[in-house]
């Protein structure tokens, strides 16, 4: 069987759906979600305790909640939802390769919207030491643990990591009757911001900066782990899991393995100006861009790609080949990491979005065809997004790059 | 723990579900043997045979005129046989031994003649751009290579549940968590094990890691000593297979065969292992550093695999002995056979290994009835040179969706003739939780769909399977 739509987007999260409804909203006839998870809501469907959807539905919700919100808008807008469908390959006119109950289907569309997420690196990527057993798992998880089966996979984990999401897993812990034996992060400051930083201290949890994740040790179940301390001294904690929070990473498994590929430094996938990939055929929105922001932002991300998208399919494709930004160490990624010459007049992104590796003092600067044209002396912290604006002439540049001068 | 008694007299009782006990279980049940096989762990290939590069070797570079290297080609030949009818899978990669320097490149004839030497026909010394044109990937510091044809990768863990579960159809008995106690001999044997106490008629010790105190548990004079050697394992996502088509092995030295950079049968990169010494049996650990130079040494080999993601980690133990040889010992008078120091030529030789076993049994002067009929049994193909389940209908859903894990798979493992023990288990007769999120999405739904069917229960609290 094969399915025909003017657009599928690949992932019904907030980006995703937020896409599909902005391209209704703008007229486009067929517009097909295909998601993996029997419902949409993506990676805010497990989290119980977040709120969502302030700023584009006008109340809070949350978690599940915010999922269901989603296929409601997704329905008015008259958007073909299929959930329990995997998109397996991506080929190069915008014609997918899915597997869903049914078995093997080929689906195609004018143009394709990829906005599949994000998830946390596990253990194995992060190539921590020790034994591999049982109880070494993420976030996400854990909350899927909780929120989909009434389990949980440990009493007394170690904590590791202390982004947003860290303090998110803390209270997934603490509300499901887990008491966490300590926090940990490699870094000698936490990433996120009072007061979450609070709340270790809050619940009587050690919170330990500078400390790394040196051995996992228990040949079933975990047993304990040990740590190694700012001051070089080592502490093995019995415990009977370790929770990895946080460093997030798109979820582009299926680019990788299609003609696509990633960008460096995001690894995600590369787009211009207007989200389009190299191949134009190709859109990207949403966490899958880079590594992570907000519910909220993905989605009014997902609603300009889908603008986008649609002012595309009117115009008729940007064919040509799109000039790469360039970008120096310690730059992590540069979002949106091309810029077409003929874009749309009104491009999806606005700025460029840059994530810095780790934390540094320095100039930052932006440079068209050699020539600086914006600059910026700061101290710059990894997990912090930075915007620059566009500026309109890079889009004519042939050369854009963002230099960084570290200062001692 | 309870000691359930096994009253029937068996005819073989074999000791270690590895790779080399589901083989040797295979080979006695098809001639007719009445067999059990003793597993200390919850499941089969809970010791060496989980960690290794799951390449069918040749036997090109095994020691002239050794057993292992009339093994490896009799196991070689049997799999070649008998995969088809299994539906196990078989990549004809090829391999290429690679002079990374000149005086590598001067030793690679010698390789050549010792490969023709041990019967192994299909050698051809290639310049480094014949290589590369036969692998575009390698790096281009290549200064010469030799293609050995016949080197193959297949999936290492559902080739000895396929023997194991041929086994079962025809009758044979799989004990898990039995581990070995001590056994003695009066005529026949009496195992007591921590599962009970099994009486057979001959011993079989492929103890693998522990064969060297399971012989002393016999009541045996060890004829030689474990000395564990961990290898350490980097699998990369499966991009990167298009850059390595082939089994990439450097020269070897005289203790190992060094870092392989090959592709996995799952459609995925190996990179590994290295060859550490230890003592422990039991802790086969990661480490950060070491993983980060395997990684290195695959990008000088292909460097296009700095830019690939890391899929998954592991390290395993080989059961080196004091010497390269296999080490093996039949002892007629107690109708005992020591299948010992079977190390990284474990998964070529283990059905070679089988038909030497029932070899040194003949000598014993028992004889079985063949059985009138060969179930036919096949196992899952996980693999992607092979159909895969979510490529039909009515699998129900993906539930692994990295490796397209259908629930249907999950489903069928569970009710198998042998089925899944541990969660290790599981996720080598599915894939589940085997790809690049590892578990990230589908962790916390296989804790629901296994509550109460596995060893160690994912979710705490739960009571594991008894």
């Amino acid at each position: 069987m094969s399915t025909v739509a003017d657009v599928i987007v690949v992932g019904g999260g907030p980006a995703g759906v937020a896409a599909a409804v902005e391209l209704r909203r703008r007229g486009v006839k067929h517009v097909t979600i295909v998601d993996r998870e029997p419902h949409l809501g993506g990676a805010t469907r497990h989290c119980s305790h977040s709120p969502f959807g302030m700023r584009e539905f006008g109340r809070l919700y949350f978690g599940a909640a915010y999922g269901r919100r989603l296929e409601r808008a997704a329905a008015a807008a008259g958007v073909e939802v299929l959930t329990g469908h995997s998109v397996v390959s991506l080929g190069e006119q915008g014609a997918l390769t899915v597997t869903s109950p049914r078995g093997v289907d080929m689906m195609s569309a004018k143009r394709v919207v990829i906005a599949t997420g994000a998830r946390e690196t596990p253990r194995s990527a992060r190539f921590i030491s020790g034994d591999r057993p049982v109880g070494v798992i993420t976030t996400g998880t854990l909350q899927s643990y909780a929120a989909f089966h009434g389990l949980m996979p440990f009493r007394r984990p170690l904590i590791v990591g202390s982004e947003l999401v860290s303090y998110s897993a803390l209270l997934t812990c603490l509300a499901h009757g887990a008491r966490p034996v300590a926090m940990v992060e490699p870094n000698p400051y936490a990433l996120a911001r009072a007061p979450f930083t609070w709340l270790p201290r809050l619940a009587g949890i050690p919170f330990h900066c500078g400390a790394e994740l040196i051995d996992i040790v228990g040949q079933n179940r975990v047993e304990a782990a040990k740590i190694r301390l700012e001051n070089g001294t080592v502490q093995t904690l019995a415990c009977d899991g370790v929770l990895l929070t946080g460093c997030f990473t798109p979820e582009s498994a299926l680019l990788l393995r299609s003609l696509q590929g990633v960008a460096p430094g995001s690894a995600g996938p590369a787009i211009d100006q207007d989200g389009r990939m190299q191949n134009p055929a190709y859109f990207a929105g949403g966490n899958v861009l880079r590594a992570v922001e907000t519910a909220g932002w993905s989605f009014r991300e997902g609603r300009r790609v889908g603008a986008a998208v649609a002012e595309d399919l009117a115009r008729g494709t940007a064919g040509e080949a799109p000039v790469t930004v360039g970008f120096d160490s310690p730059i992590k990624l540069v979002v949106p990491g091309l810029l077409r010459r003929n874009g749309l007049a009104t491009p999806a992104f606005q700025d460029f979005q840059l994530r810095f590796e780790r934390r540094v003092r320095g100039c930052l600067s932006l440079e068209l065809n050699g020539r600086e044209v914006w600059s910026r002396k700061a101290l710059w912290l990894p997990e912090r997004r930075i915007l620059v604006p566009i500026p309109p002439a890079a889009f004519k540049a042939g050369s854009v790059h963002f230099r960084f001068t570290e200062e001692s | 723990m309870l000691q359930t008694p096994h009253p029937e007299l068996y005819d073989v009782a074999i000791i270690g579900a590895g790779v080399v006990g589901c083989a040797v279980a295979r080979r006695f049940a098809l001639a007719g043997a009445k067999v059990v096989l003793i597993e200390k762990g919850a499941d089969i290939l809970s010791g060496a045979s989980k960690a290794n590069s799951a390449i069918l070797h040749t036997g090109f570079d095994a020691p002239p005129d050794s057993l292992e290297l009339e093994l490896i080609r009799a196991g070689r030949e049997e799999y070649l046989e008998i995969h088809e009818s299994l539906n196990l899978a078989l990549m004809k990669t090829g391999a290429l031994i690679c002079a990374w320097s000149g005086e590598d490149a001067e030793k690679l004839e010698e390789i050549e003649k010792q490969g023709r030497a041990n019967g192994v026909a299909e050698l051809r010394l290639l310049s480094a751009s014949s290589a590369r044109e036969t692998m575009p990937g390698l790096a281009g510091r290549l200064v010469a290579a030799l293609e050995v044809e016949g080197e193959h990768i297949i999936d290492p863990w559902s080739a000895p549940l396929a023997y194991l579960t041929q086994a079962v159809a025809l009758g044979a008995r799989f004990l898990r968590g039995a581990e070995l106690l001590n056994g003695t001999f009066g005529g026949g044997w009496t195992l007591q094990t921590t599962n009970g106490a099994v009486r057979a008629s001959a011993v079989v010790n492929a103890a693998g890691l522990y064969g060297d105190v399971v012989d002393q548990r016999l009541g045996f004079t060890a004829e030689f000593r474990i000395k564990p050697r961990k290898g350490q394992f980097v699998v990369l996502d499966k991009a990167a297979c298009r850059h390595v088509p082939r089994i990439v092995l450097p020269v070897p030295t005289a203790t190992t065969k060094g870092i392989v950079v090959c592709p996995t049968a799952f459609g995925n990169v190996l990179i590994g292992p290295t060859a550490e010494e230890q003592e422990d049996r039991v802790r086969a650990t990661v480490e950060t550093g070491t993983l980060r130079t395997l990684l290195q040494r695959g990008a000088e080999i292909v460097p296009a695999l700095a830019d690939i993601p890391v899929t998954a980690v592991y390290a395993g133990l080989r059961p080196a002995t004091e010497e390269k040889a296999y080490r093996i010992f039949a002892r007629p008078e107690k109708r005992a056979i020591t299948l010992g120091g079977i190390r990284s030529t474990g998964l070529s030789a283990a059905l070679g290994l089988a038909q030497h076993a029932m070899k040194l049994h003949a000598a014993f002067g028992e004889k079985f009835d063949a059985p009138p009929l060969i179930p036919k049994v096949s196992v899952p193909n996980l693999t992607e040179t092979l159909e895969r389940d979510w490529q039909r209908p009515d699998h129900g859903e993906i539930v692994c969706h990295c490796e397209l894990v259908t629930r249907r798979e999950i489903e069928a493992a569970m009710a198998s003739p042998v089925p899944p023990g541990d969660f290790g288990g599981l996720r080598r007769r599915t894939r589940a939780g085997m790809g690049h999120c590892q578990g990230f999405y589908c962790n916390a739904r296989l804790a629901a769909m296994t509550k109460g069917q596995l060893a160690t229960s994912l979710a705490a609290g739960e009571q594991g399977k008894q």
